[in-house]
């Protein structure tokens, strides 16, 4: 559907909150993508952009996704954080097409990627 | 940086760290003047002097260990293109970047996509007020997006309202480079301020 209006926007709205409705609770995953300088230079914007737009097609009720600022590992940007509970994973070299495929594999099947694992905390 | 629009992205994300909790995001394309120019004003903690000063120097800081080089990658471009870069800012206030460019300029990055910049800011910063406005040789299109989520009835549950959203400033977007009718939709009284 082309969203061209106000109204359209809340036609969607209306939609969407009923699906959403079927499928409410808390966000079990936090995904941060570093968002700094050096992350938005490669690529980080695109990466968010795919996650977030991955995440509605998906309909996942359970996914939180931010953004937070450099954190010094400027040379494998665009990197993400995924969190669940106190395991955090962080992904490096990312790609539009790798970030859903982490929405994928790790969001929704709880496997996570190791190839493009930077760091782990468990 | 291949795009204007993640220059704006990484400004918007300094006001953002500086606490901002209203961002004021205006473009304005003027082929007659040869002008570009993009300001970003935010209600943020806002700069002393000393910093203001030296916030144009490569791989000065204020967060502790990051590198530093936003703003001078910015001003470095305006430069380059026939423009400048000008920080007016009082702590405790907020801080106003304004930029300004020569639109024919050879060197200029094309503004990019603009709607994407959006949508990542508006997704990841619901609880922000964004007023953005584009403006193109007398026409434009802006919106205030705390007054938009109010008149969609979408105080809460936002994320899940994000891609349409895209979808519809994208169109306006569209709408604006072809010289067409725009859908404005803006608080009255942010216009005033």
């Amino acid at each position: 559907m082309k969203v061209t209006s106000i109204e359209d926007l809340k036609r969607i709205k209306e939609e969407a909150q009923k699906r959403a409705l079927l499928r409410e609770g808390k966000a079990e995953y936090k995904v941060t993508v570093h968002m700094g300088t050096c992350g938005i230079a490669a690529g980080a914007r695109q990466v968010m952009a795919a996650l977030l737009d991955e995440v509605a097609k998906r309909n996942l009720t359970n996914v939180l996704v931010t953004q937070a600022g450099c954190i010094g590992l400027c040379d494998r940007e665009p990197l993400v954080t995924v969190e669940r509970g106190t395991e955090r994973v962080l992904y490096g070299d990312l790609t539009p097409e790798k970030a859903r495929q982490i929405v994928a594999s790790h969001l929704v099947n709880g496997q996570i990627i190791g190839e493009w694992v930077v760091h782990t905390e468990r | 940086m291949k795009e204007l629009s993640l220059h704006i992205l990484d400004l918007v994300e300094n006001a953002l760290r500086a606490g901002a909790q209203k961002v004021v995001i205006s473009v304005r394309e003027d082929s007659q003047e040869d002008l570009l120019e993009i300001i970003v004003e935010d209600n943020g903690i806002g700069m002393d002097e000393e910093t203001r000063k030296r916030a144009l120097d490569p791989f000065f800081s204020t967060k502790g260990k990051r590198i530093g080089i936003g703003l001078p990658l910015v001003a470095q471009l305006a430069a380059q293109c026939g423009g400048k870069l000008e920080i007016l800012s009082e702590q405790g206030k907020g801080t106003r970047v304004r930029v300004v460019f020569r639109k024919s300029h050879i060197d200029l990055p094309p503004l990019g996509d603009l709607s994407e910049t959006l949508f990542v800011l508006l997704s990841s910063h619901p609880e922000v007020e964004f007023v953005f406005s584009h403006e193109v040789d007398g026409c434009s299109w802006s919106f205030n997006s705390r007054e938009l989520f109010r008149e969609l009835g979408i105080e809460e549950s936002r994320d899940i309202f994000f891609v349409p959203l895209r979808d519809w400033i994208v169109y306006q977007e569209n709408l604006l480079r072809e010289g067409r009718e725009r859908e404005s939709y803006k608080h009255r009284g942010s216009q005033e301020n």
